[in-house]
């Protein structure tokens, strides 16, 4: 076990899995010599070469495309878009030839590559640095979709997401990596250090893909969230008061609609929380897989809280951001109701 | 405009970038603007000379380091200033920043953080120009790392084989952030791309302003007369790290001292000297008047108002405010 932060937890799983399989490599813009942006892969090329740790060009088609032709020739390639906007160029290699590839070949071709791009706002980033795009991905059929809240997390699905031989989209809250985000901009930054999920084995372990985490229980409503999201909720649980069970789902696709739909069963109330905009968000879908399993349950009409329709607006980072304010007013609407 | 007042005008447009890039980066380290930042600090030759052959109605589009085109172009500086601090005053109501600056008032049509993405956005602002028929031309700033992606190779093709009067300026200045040219291409002059595509290309010092200016004049007027495109590409090093707060330690601290030695406003200054009589008096002032202009920018934009949250919803689509 060691104390890690988000950036330490991805590095030491990339570690654990060159080290035990020479098929994985990593590519992408920055990774290699420098370290990556968010200092990610820092250290890897020195450990293990330049045939397998190494940059790119500015290329992201290019750089997803050969990690598609790569998975399907037996390698098993991690690449990092240095920004999950930047990711834009690369869809069409995403969607129309790594989710498709296993079902076009009858299953005898498959991808089995891993997409890691930092998302999220809280660092100023404005339109084109700060945002979510999970639910581009998740409506792929063929796609995985993964986004960790915390050091434990991180390293295990990332660890799953490699080993998995599907492709995976793995989103990391840039915002967590260096410490968990409670949603209030004007409080002291906090680190991971001391936080129970910060304590993380060095060694190979995986935390499943599909599988969503109970964060806290609570009997009087749910909340649903995943990344950043998760601390918000917590914060706003804390500060309301009300007994609220807060699920990290983790995995967005494939979903865990088990532990959803028992916590929503038990409850009958339910938030959904998300930062990327609310129109056709992740949010959407969540809202009718809990309708279509505990319709009958619930007590009241479900919450969503999300980001603005908007592209994330510069000078309005903190309005835009769903803090715990906004997570607080759905928690008493729907307790309330 | 005779060539003695030609170049202090010169000289003090490169003063007016400088000053500009100097003021943001103080108001970044006292968190009077915050955000993702990317100056042109030594690069001001190359928006200088580009710009000063363009009249208002043309069209200059840059990327995420591109305070120094808008500004080069004509746009108020007091507006950019307030938009870079989110400031309801700003071009965009402070909806933008740094990287998405837009001055449609002075021709810049938009500055974009994905990169390579303004240099087909060029293309179409071209084809506007030459079916607008008033001879107007488009000019699009990219640097050797966006040459590198495939819109950059997609934008030559159409813009030969259309002949749109559109000027590609390359900033060659060796990074791409924190890698080298060199670990991302074998074909380190992004010129002989163009002549591949059949297009005029030069590369140049883009630290000597007057090489700038000349090549521009020429590329600009062939745009304009309908010849097609041009493409000059421009050596030049950023004196700053990648982005503010950046230590830059992947860089050879001789290169930047030699760099330091090649400062474009350093060296047009000491080449006018000789060429134009210019007076340290003279350049004293020159500095001082831009400085003077950037602080009265600085100061509107701190006394400027907070947009209002209200606004955030407006202007997504049309038919929304
Ligand atoms: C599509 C895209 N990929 C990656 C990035 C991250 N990024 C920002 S600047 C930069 C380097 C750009 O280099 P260059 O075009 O040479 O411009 P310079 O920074 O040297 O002015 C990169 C990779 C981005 N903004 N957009």
């Amino acid at each position: 076990m060691a104390a890690m932060n988000m950036v330490q937890a991805l590095n030491s799983a990339m570690d654990v899995m060159l080290g035990r399989d020479p098929d994985v490599l990593i590519f992408g813009e920055d990774v290699g010599y420098f370290g990556g942006v968010f200092r990610v892969t820092d250290g890897l090329q020195k450990k293990y070469g330049r045939e397998r740790v190494f940059d790119t060009p500015i290329t992201e088609g290019g750089i997803v495309a050969l990690a598609v032709g790569m998975g399907a020739y037996g390698l098993r390639p991690i690449v990092e878009i240095q920004f999950a906007d930047y990711i834009y160029p690369a869809m069409d290699q995403l969607i129309s030839e790594a989710a498709r590839l296993r079902y076009r070949s009858g299953a005898e071709w498959f991808a089995p590559m891993t997409v890691r791009a930092p998302c999220g706002g809280g660092i100023f980033g404005g339109q084109t640095h700060s945002q979510s795009p999970e639910a581009l991905f998740t409506h792929v059929s063929g796609l995985k979709t993964v986004i960790p809240s915390n050091p434990y997390d991180a390293k295990g699905l990332l660890i799953s997401a490699i080993e998995d031989d599907d492709p995976v989209v793995f989103l990391e809250p840039k915002r967590l990596y260096n410490g968990p985000f409670g949603g209030r901009p004007d409080q002291p930054a906090k680190s991971w250090a001391g936080h129970p999920d910060a304590e993380v084995p060095l060694e190979h372990y995986r935390v499943p893909l599909g599988k969503a985490n109970i964060v806290r229980a609570g009997q009087a409503a749910t909340v649903l969230a995943y990344g950043t999201m998760v601390h918000v909720a917590l914060a706003a649980v804390a500060e309301c008061g009300i007994d609220a069970e807060v699920i990290d789902l983790r995995t967005l696709s494939p979903v865990d609609v088990e532990t959803i739909a028992a916590s929503v069963d038990k409850t009958g109330r339910c938030v959904i929380v998300h930062e990327a905009t609310r129109f056709s968000g992740y949010g959407g879908e969540l809202c009718a897989l809990v309708q279509e399993h505990c319709f009958y349950r619930l007590e009241a009409p479900i919450e969503r809280v999300a980001g603005w329709d908007t592209p994330y607006p510069h000078a309005f980072e903190w309005q835009y951001f769903p803090g715990p304010d906004r997570v607080v007013q759905a928690l008493r609407r729907v307790v309330e109701a | 405009m005779p060539e003695a007042a030609l170049h202090r005008e010169l000289l003090a447009r490169m003063w007016l970038n400088r000053a500009f890039e100097e003021k943001v980066s103080e108001l970044y380290a006292s968190r009077v603007i915050t955000g993702l930042l990317h100056l042109a600090i030594g690069q001001e030759a190359v928006a200088v000379g580009a710009c000063s052959h363009l009249r208002t109605d043309d069209w200059v589009l840059g990327g995420h380091r591109s305070h120094g085109h808008a500004v080069a172009k004509g746009a108020d500086v007091k507006r950019l200033m307030a938009e870079i601090a989110g400031r309801a005053t700003g071009y965009c109501g402070g909806k933008g920043g740094s990287m998405h600056l837009v001055a449609m008032d002075a021709g810049f049509v938009t500055a974009t953080g994905v990169v390579g993405g303004q240099i087909p956005l060029a293309l179409g602002a071209a084809f506007a120009a030459k079916e607008g028929g008033r001879q107007q031309v488009a000019v699009v700033f990219f640097g050797d790392g966006a040459g590198q992606s495939g819109a950059f190779h997609e934008s030559l093709n159409i813009a030969s084989l259309w002949r749109l009067p559109l000027v590609f300026v390359c900033e060659n200045n060796g990074y791409a952030e924190f890698t080298p040219l060199s670990a991302h291409t074998l074909v380190e002059r992004l010129a002989r791309h163009a002549e591949t595509y059949g297009m005029p290309a030069h590369t140049l010092d883009g630290n000597d302003l007057l090489a700038v200016h000349d090549a521009m004049g020429k590329a600009v007027s062939q745009a304009r007369a309908g010849k097609g495109p041009v493409f000059v590409e421009c050596l030049t090093h950023r004196m700053r790290g990648h982005y503010e707060g950046d230590p830059a330690k992947y860089r050879e601290l001789s290169q930047l001292a030699e760099w330091k030695e090649k400062d474009p406003i350093a060296r047009f200054a000491r080449m006018i000297e000789t060429r134009s009589g210019l007076t340290a008096a003279e350049h004293g002032a020159i500095e001082a008047d831009a400085r003077a202009r950037i602080e009265d920018a600085a100061q509107f934009a701190i006394a400027s108002p907070w947009p209002d949250a209200d606004e955030a919803d407006t202007q997504v689509s049309a038919g929304h405010g």
